[in-house]
């Protein structure tokens, strides 16, 4: 009954989706607004239909309903209630389920909104949100139907949501269990927040859309939609940022980051995100660069659908995309015809976005930017040359030719270089014009504090130079932000004469955005300053080990102490190893690295030990044992250097954005209102 | 006549040629580093059958190629001395088509681990058994052929498909609901 629930709520939203836009081009076309407020209803009533259909979904999850396929692919009797539930995005057809709900919560809280003043622009972004949703609900019901069910006739066992003909309905005792590596913590929430990131970036771009077929000139759009894609940033972040995390934590090769196709998909959009979102700081102040945002807002809203293509078709050999799916041809055509479309509306409109403003100054902040923009559009087109060269090869020689993380290396570290140094100067720029001047005086103590990050290293050893100009870049990164931030305090405080604590809140207050952007910089800064320990300095070794042996590696040694084996109630077979740590000598406690065999899969999934320190981590796999734990056991063993700051970064990063997105008190909100118009 | 200025832009100051110049720089320089990165690190991806050939042909030493495959189950052997992997793959169709004719990849990867004829090569890597390496996984891995003509793999990348979706599940019952 439940699935027969949820599917008929899919199917309804699917029409309230078709109404909807019906309604909202023929209330625009013959200027009758009750029609268009008809569609705005509409599109409020989807989500809490689509939430019964994601309800039933959950409940046939939980109950164990082994008749419906999905439930039967990704859960089984023996797993957690908390995991049959996450299980909802664990295959193909629960996540676009998923994916077309949030999407239908956005589409919600838009149409909640007040929109006296954007009357014009309500009928298209309407159109294009629930035309996205209308793609995603076909895909569900026509393609890949979360509620299909098992069926034996004749010919075997098929899956079908209605009954086939001469066909009856089977229960299947039990399921065959969530994939393993889905079943960690961080794999529970990245999917939603990768999601939330995707989904949330349609809605400035349906602001866009919206914008260019009125042919409106202003900025009220950016204005309306900065808020969301902020939070949709910040999503994707969280999402990549998680990901990473997880590969570091229960992937077990040591590292964070493959580039690895769908890994590179999911990059995509951040990147060309990022370029958006500083395009539109100059659109917004200068007036200047206008078919920038338009354009690189397009491109992510291209590169999401691009980007769940990929990971949904099985085109590419990838440590995520698991099966081959019949989607793959539909998300192609979907996706030519959104480029087509956008394509045809930019060149039509393109004579007005143009601005009669060109940048003058090179020292200018609106410089600094685009160049900055350019420098992550450099990325992104390397990520997606890296990404669909196997294919462009195969068509022009019928040979695949593919490239490895090395090529994304070589190309990358450069232009984070770039983007580093920029991130550095930036905060210093001012609109419109700088002199070199005017730079040099405010940069050179920051310079000068900035050579202990060449200094220090040096007098530790270290004589590789891109080591030591990373190290140094990082060093000048935080300096100028630390004196610069510094410095605005002391202005505040000389001018009116104020305390410190005073002077800092106010600063910060007056001007919120600048500063979160300032501690936006800083974490990346930092993040980069992990990047570069395990990117420049980790080391690794293995051994096999009887009880009491011990393996050393940098200052670090590890023995092995002991290995328990046993069942856990879950269906899995553990291996844990005991290994004490010492560094230089000193003991520093014990690390548990495991193999959990799950015995529904049928796979092993290998968890390490990891101790973790602001200096380096000390990351133990184990690899291999003997039945008779006194035979001894295999070991990796890894030293990551400064990877902590990795995270530490990421989180700093995320609070920068949580501020950014903060409304800053009632000026802050009188701001947001009043558009130039 | 005064229209809207939104509809006719003032002309536009021309740009500076240090500005034309230096976004010529920037995009000439990335451009630069993207071509000669993926020369120096292309590499082609073959099929067993592929490998095979063209190593006996001498076509591909010292090069770094990717090469997919099914894995052997009984072959793989893990030396706790030497700490190295080994083990065999199996020809498997590269053209999706092909895998789709067998019955998909699961069945594609199972008639090419059963199948005596097909062509193999042996693998050998150093370090830890991967988690999925076990019999008709599908393996993409990155190496070099040795002048033995054993392949020499740098990375692995396995995949299997029987594990997840679309397989039926083993107990099926009638019983009601």
């Amino acid at each position: 009954m439940a699935a027969e629930i949820g599917f008929g709520a899919l199917f309804i939203s699917l029409i309230f989706a078709i109404y909807g836009i019906g309604a909202a081009i023929y209330g625009e076309r013959t200027h009758r607004k009750d029609w268009v407020k008809s569609a705005q209803q509409a599109m409020r009533l989807i989500f809490p239909v689509l939430t019964i259909s994601i309800g039933s979904l959950l409940y046939l999850l939980a109950n164990g309903h082994f008749e419906v396929v999905y439930v039967a692919d990704v859960t089984s009797r023996s797993m957690p209630l908390y995991l049959k539930l996450t299980a909802l995005w664990g295959g193909q057809a629960g996540s676009l389920l998923f994916w077309s709900w949030l999407l239908a919560g956005f589409i919600f809280a838009v149409a909640l909104r007040k929109w006296d003043r954007d009357q014009d622009l309500l009928p298209w972004v309407i159109v294009v949100n629930l035309a996205t949703l209308i793609f995603f609900l076909i895909l569900n019901i026509f393609y890949e139907n979360p509620f299909a069910r098992y069926w034996q006739d004749a010919s075997g066992i098929i899956s079908s949501f209605g009954q086939p003909p001469g066909a009856l309905p089977i229960y299947p005792r039990d399921g065959g269990g969530l994939n393993p590596y889905l079943r960690h913590p961080g794999m529970i929430i990245h999917p939603p927040m990768q999601y939330l990131g995707f989904v949330g970036f349609i809605v400035p771009f349906s602001y866009a859309i919206a914008t260019l077929i009125t042919r409106r000139t202003d900025d009220r759009w950016i204005q309306i939609t900065r808020g969301w894609t902020l939070w949709a940033w910040l999503f994707l972040s969280l999402g990549l940022i998680l990901g990473a995390r997880w590969a570091y934590d229960v992937l077990g090769w040591g590292g964070y980051w493959g580039w690895d196709p769908v890994e590179n998909s999911a990059l995509m959009p951040w990147l060309s995100g990022t370029a958006y979102l500083h395009a539109v700081l100059i659109h917004e102040k200068r007036s200047m660069f206008k078919e920038w945002s338009m354009v690189l807002i397009v491109i992510t809203y291209l590169l999401i659908i691009f980007g769940t293509f990929i990971t949904r078709s099985g085109l590419l050999s990838s440590v995520h995309s698991f099966a081959e799916s019949k989607i793959g041809p539909i998300f192609l055509g979907f996706l030519i015809l959104t480029l087509l479309g956008t394509v045809l509306l930019l060149n039509s409109r393109w004579k007005i976005l143009r601005s009669p403003h060109v940048v003058q100054n090179l020292f200018s902040r609106e410089a600094l930017i685009i160049i900055s923009v350019v420098l992550f559009l450099g990325l992104l087109v390397t990520v997606f040359w890296g990404v669909i060269f196997p294919m462009i090869s195969e068509l022009a020689t019928g040979q695949k030719v593919t490239v490895g993380p090395p090529f994304y290396e070589r190309v990358a570290a450069p232009i984070f270089g770039g983007l580093l140094t920029l991130m550095a100067i930036c905060p210093l720029a001012v609109w419109s014009y700088v002199s070199f001047k005017h730079l040099g005086k405010l940069l050179w103590k920051p310079f000068l504090v900035s050579l202990l990050g060449i200094v220090l290293p040096l007098i530790g050893g270290l004589t590789r130079w891109p080591a030591l100009i990373a190290f140094w870049l990082v060093a000048f990164g935080l300096a100028v932000n630390i004196f610069e931030f510094i410095r605005r305090i002391r202005i505040r405080r000389r001018t009116e004469g104020e305390g410190w604590w005073s002077s800092f809140s106010k600063v910060f207050r007056r001007n919120q955005r600048s500063y979160s952007a300032m501690i936006i910089h800083v974490g990346v800064v930092l993040m980069a300053l992990g990047v570069i320990g395990i990117e420049f300095f980790q080391t690794e070794t293995q051994g096999t080990l009887a009880e009491g042996q011990a393996l050393r590696l940098s200052s670090y040694t590890m023995t092995y102490e002991d290995l328990d084996i046993f069942d856990t109630r879950d269906a899995r077979n553990v291996a844990r190893a005991v290994v004490s740590v010492k560094k230089d000598g000193q003991k520093l406690g014990e690390l548990y690295p495991r193999k959990d065999f799950y015995y529904e899969s049928g796979i092993p999934v290998t968890i390490p030990g990891v101790r973790s320190t602001l200096l380096d981590d000390f990351y133990v796999i184990l690899v291999d044992w003997k039945e008779i734990s006194s035979e001894g056991a295999t070991f990796k063993i890894y030293h990551n250097p400064l990877v902590k700051w990795l995270w530490i970064g990421a989180w700093v990063f995320v609070v920068g954005v949580v501020m950014a997105t903060w409304p800053s008190g009632k000026k802050g909100l009188k701001a947001l209102n009043v558009g130039k118009l | 006549m005064t229209e809207p200025q939104d509809f006719t832009p003032a002309p536009r100051k021309r740009r500076p040629p240090k500005f034309i110049l230096g976004g010529i720089l920037l995009v000439g320089g990335i451009l630069f580093l993207i071509i000669t990165s993926l020369n120096a690190s292309a590499q082609y991806f073959l099929t067993v059958d592929e490998v095979v050939a063209r190593s006996r042909a001498g076509e591909l030493e010292g090069r770094n190629i990717r090469v997919s495959g099914a894995v052997v189950g009984d072959s793989i052997h893990y030396d706790i001395d030497s700490l190295e992997l080994s083990f065999t793959i199996a020809h498997l169709p590269a053209d999706n088509q092909l895998v789709a004719q067998e019955g998909g990849l699961a069945q594609a990867l199972y008639k090419a681990v059963n199948d005596p004829a097909r062509t193999r090569l042996d693998v050998v890597y150093n370090g830890p058994v991967p988690d999925l390496l076990q019999n008709e996984s599908q393996a993409i891995l990155t190496g070099r052929v040795l002048s033995s003509g054993v392949f020499e793999a740098d990375e692995i990348l396995l995949k299997c498909p029987t594990k997840y979706e679309g397989s039926v599940p083993d107990q099926v019952g009638q019983e009601g609901e």
